[in-house]
């Protein structure tokens, strides 16, 4: 029935290629011809071998990555919106409004406590704290955050705790189109059905979700739609010299 | 779903900014946008031209070659400015430039001594940017020095202590309070973290964020912290040898860096 | 008068400093810098003002001196002795027969008028010295206007004292525009500088500097909307005179704590205790 909806996001031949000036120029090409389209309310999760390099394709979508050759298009009722030659100042404000994501790992401000971490998605788009501060206490305590957590810096949380937290910031914001590189990675079974939970209200809502989930059991639940990646996929996929892994 | 506003206007813009000491020695044919409401930062290791070119930038350093354009609020009609508000900032003259360093743009030095008056009390030091815009009432200036001594979280009893019984942190948190009393639509910023213990500078950094956020500033940040850089700017520029080498989104410039200097930066970092 | 040229400096150096008071005039409040010369007398015993008197002086002027309001103080009998011996002119102690009062530190009760002039000793020209070190900075300051750091010392007194509390060389704007020292003068006499009939001309012989306030120029003494400018008042009338408008001096009379207030303007005293008598 999604499918007959028109696309959110279609992405046509898209290549990645990576040079290694360290290593005299070095050529690494990592995805070819890549395609893929999908509707809001869909989840479409990247299937393929452990150790492909699946985030890549998130990376491109999130602006992380540069977009070596092929196009990333958000269709909007008013006009198409091509991400691979975006200029830079307009990111940030498209991932304020369009483009959420939910990392692997916490990047945040150290000493920050949990509840304003995320807080902060609702925070950038001008809503009051005193509004923003209950929602994000309603998603903690539905991923079973135990509250007296809240009000401290997550930095030394447990890394499910961590990926909580992570998860309750890349959820509030409610964004059309939800970016998913591994959240249940080091959740227990409870906290992973709350994300499931969370997905299909997000599908519920017309979000459209690209994910990867290592979890068989949660990637049947959630998805839609299987993506097979590894016939374009030709590398070792993160970039060499990358900061993501802490 | 309608297509988000993405655009911003341009703020401040250099075209072909060159300031040069020696060759290599300064900064070289800059040209850059910085929008509205945008954390812009400059990267690079020391002797690379970023500091340089923020003096040139915010008016204290005439540039030999180039221009830097400020797009002033048109609805305050500075003087000098074209019917669309451009401002060449070293065309208008030294007094206007003060000016618009007075009241539109303000300066985070690295060093807080150099921003701030260590024998006056932490009040006076807030309150001198406002009395310098006229503002004559004691106990309004008393009253605007205790609300941002909150906001940057010192403690508002030390109001009539001088700063130079503070902690560098203290310090640092006082001279951007200064600064931004008079609600600035642009500030730069040197190194605003560096010298400053870790803890503390975990905690500025939240501040400075959240202040962004709830001003709408706009920031120049020159800090050679690639994690500082992560948390604070939007885009970053990396400079090397006195040029640009490479420019885009924060993230972008870090994890898939394109230019063999950036990506030398970003692999020589440590992380813990 | 053997061996001096009239009033002692040479008449060059009266035409430069002469040169130096019409701009001084022309731009109230503004500091003009001149060619100092050096007087038989050590800085800071008032080698500025006798500069400008000297320059200013003519052979049929009558002359007063005055130092903290008394003119029989060392420094007032011997600037009016060195004048009686190199011009020759006459001098005076009473306010209103004089044509030229040099002052330290006061300016007299009685008013002044149109045909007089008054001279001031200046220590230190600068009302932004206290904050800026550099003359090049100060310069700058002046001519762009940013006085804002005049409130901040303000600002500081009524943060430490609950009210301003400088007393002395309170600072003025000159004409709406030049912020400007008036010299060690009480606040007391900030008021008579607004709306002057005489001229008043200002002489730092250390720092080289001369400014003025012509006549009928208006004088600001700086403050705030809630802590407006005041002037000293006492309980107490002066002990001798009685008077109730003049600046008072406090005397001690013996070791006990025995005081009284008198009036530091020795000349108006005295002819008011006359009046009386």
């Amino acid at each position: 029935m999604t499918t007959m909806t028109q696309p959110f996001l279609s992405v046509a031949s898209l290549d990645k290629t990576f040079v290694l000036h360290g290593q005299g120029g070095l050529r690494l090409e990592v995805m070819r011809d890549l395609s893929l389209t999908l509707a809001p309310g869909e989840c479409l999760v990247l299937a393929g071998r452990s150790g492909i390099g699946k985030s890549t394709l998130l990376k491109m979508l999130h602006g992380s990555y540069r977009v070596s050759g092929g196009s990333l298009q958000l269709h909007f009722e008013d006009g198409e919106l091509e991400l691979a030659d975006l200029s830079p100042q307009a990111w940030p404000a498209l991932r304020r409004e369009v483009i959420g994501y939910v990392s692997q790992f916490l990047r945040v401000v150290p000493r920050v406590p949990a509840v304003e971490v995320v807080m902060e998605p609702l925070l950038a788009r001008g809503v009051d704290a005193a509004e923003a501060r209950p929602r994000a206490e309603a998603l903690l305590a539905r991923l079973n955050l135990p509250e007296r957590l809240w009000s401290l810096p997550p930095g030394t949380f447990s890394g499910g705790e961590q990926q909580r937290v992570n998860i309750a910031r890349g959820f509030i914001g409610e964004h059309p189109l939800l970016l998913l590189d591994e959240p249940t990675a080091s959740l227990d079974a409870a906290n992973r059905d709350v994300v499931v939970e969370l997905i299909r209200e997000a599908k519920a809502r017309g979000t459209a979700m690209l994910g990867i989930f290592h979890d068989e059991d949660v990637r049947e639940r959630v998805a839609d739609r299987l993506l097979p990646l590894d016939r374009h996929m030709l590398a070792r996929a993160s970039a060499p010299d990358a900061q993501e892994t802490p | 779903m309608k297509r988000p506003q993405l655009e911003r206007p341009a703020l401040l813009e250099a075209r072909g900014v060159t300031r040069l000491y020696g060759p290599g020695k300064g900064c070289e044919d800059i040209d850059f946008r910085l929008h509205e409401g945008e954390v812009l930062g400059i990267v690079g290791e020391s002797g690379s031209g970023k500091s340089t070119l923020l003096r040139t930038l915010c008016g204290m350093e005439t540039p030999d070659a180039g221009r830097v354009v400020y797009h002033s609020d048109v609805e305050r009609c500075l003087d000098g400015a074209t019917d669309d508000g451009e401002l060449d900032l070293y065309a208008i003259g030294e007094a206007r430039r003060r000016a618009l360093l007075r009241m539109e743009w303000g300066l985070v030095h690295q060093n807080p001594r150099d921003g701030l008056r260590l024998g006056v009390s932490a009040g006076a030091n807030i309150g001198e940017r406002l009395m310098a815009l006229g503002d004559r009432h004691y106990g309004q200036l008393r009253a605007a020095g205790q609300d941002w001594m909150g906001r940057v979280e010192l403690d508002p009893g030390r109001i009539d202590d001088a700063p130079r019984h503070f902690s560098g942190g203290m310090q640092q948190r006082l001279q951007i309070a200064r600064t931004l009393v008079t609600r600035p639509r642009l500030v730069f910023m040197d190194e605003p973290t560096g010298g400053l213990d870790v803890s503390v500078q975990a905690r500025l950094l939240d501040m400075l964020r959240t202040l962004v956020r709830e001003l709408g500033l706009s920031v120049v940040l020159v800090t050679h912290d690639l994690a500082v850089a992560r948390l604070l700017a939007d885009r970053l520029m990396v400079m090397c040898r006195g040029r640009v080498v490479e420019a885009g989104l924060t993230d972008q410039i870090l994890d898939d860096p394109q230019h063999a200097y950036t990506q030398l930066l970003v692999s020589s970092v440590l992380t813990p | 008068m053997n061996g001096y040229n009239f009033a002692y400096l040479d008449e060059q150096t009266k035409r430069m400093i002469r040169r130096g008071l019409l701009k001084a005039v022309a731009i109230p409040g503004y500091q003009v810098p001149f060619g100092g010369r050096e007087m038989p007398m050590p800085y800071g015993w008032g080698t500025g003002g006798m500069q400008l008197t000297a320059s200013i002086l003519g052979e049929d002027d009558v002359l007063k001196v005055i130092d903290q309001g008394a003119d029989d103080t060392t420094n007032a009998v011997s600037i009016r002795a060195f004048f009686e011996r190199v011009a020759g002119v006459e001098t005076t102690t009473a306010t209103a027969e004089a044509d030229v009062i040099q002052t330290r530190h006061r300016i007299p009760e009685t008013p002044l008028s149109a045909d007089q002039i008054l001279v001031f000793q200046v220590p230190i020209p600068e009302p932004l010295r206290f904050i800026e070190p550099s003359e090049e900075e100060t310069r700058v300051m002046h001519a762009l206007e940013e006085y804002g750091v005049m409130h901040v010392k303000l600002y500081e007194d009524i943060a430490r004292h609950g009210h301003i509390a400088t007393t002395y060389a309170y600072p003025v704007k000159v004409d709406g525009r030049y912020v400007t020292d008036p010299s060690p003068i009480p606040k007391f006499d900030n008021p008579k500088l607004h709306m002057s009939e005489a001229l008043m001309l200002f002489g730092a012989g250390r720092e080289k500097r001369l400014y003025a306030i012509p006549p009928h120029t208006r004088v600001e003494s700086l403050d705030f909307e809630d802590h407006p400018f005041e002037i000293q008042a006492w309980d107490e009338p002066c002990a001798l005179c009685g008077a109730r408008d003049s600046f008072l001096d406090e005397v001690i009379t013996d070791d006990v704590g025995g005081r009284m207030f008198v009036c530091s303007d020795t000349d108006y005293c005295q002819r008011r205790q006359e009046e009386v008598a």
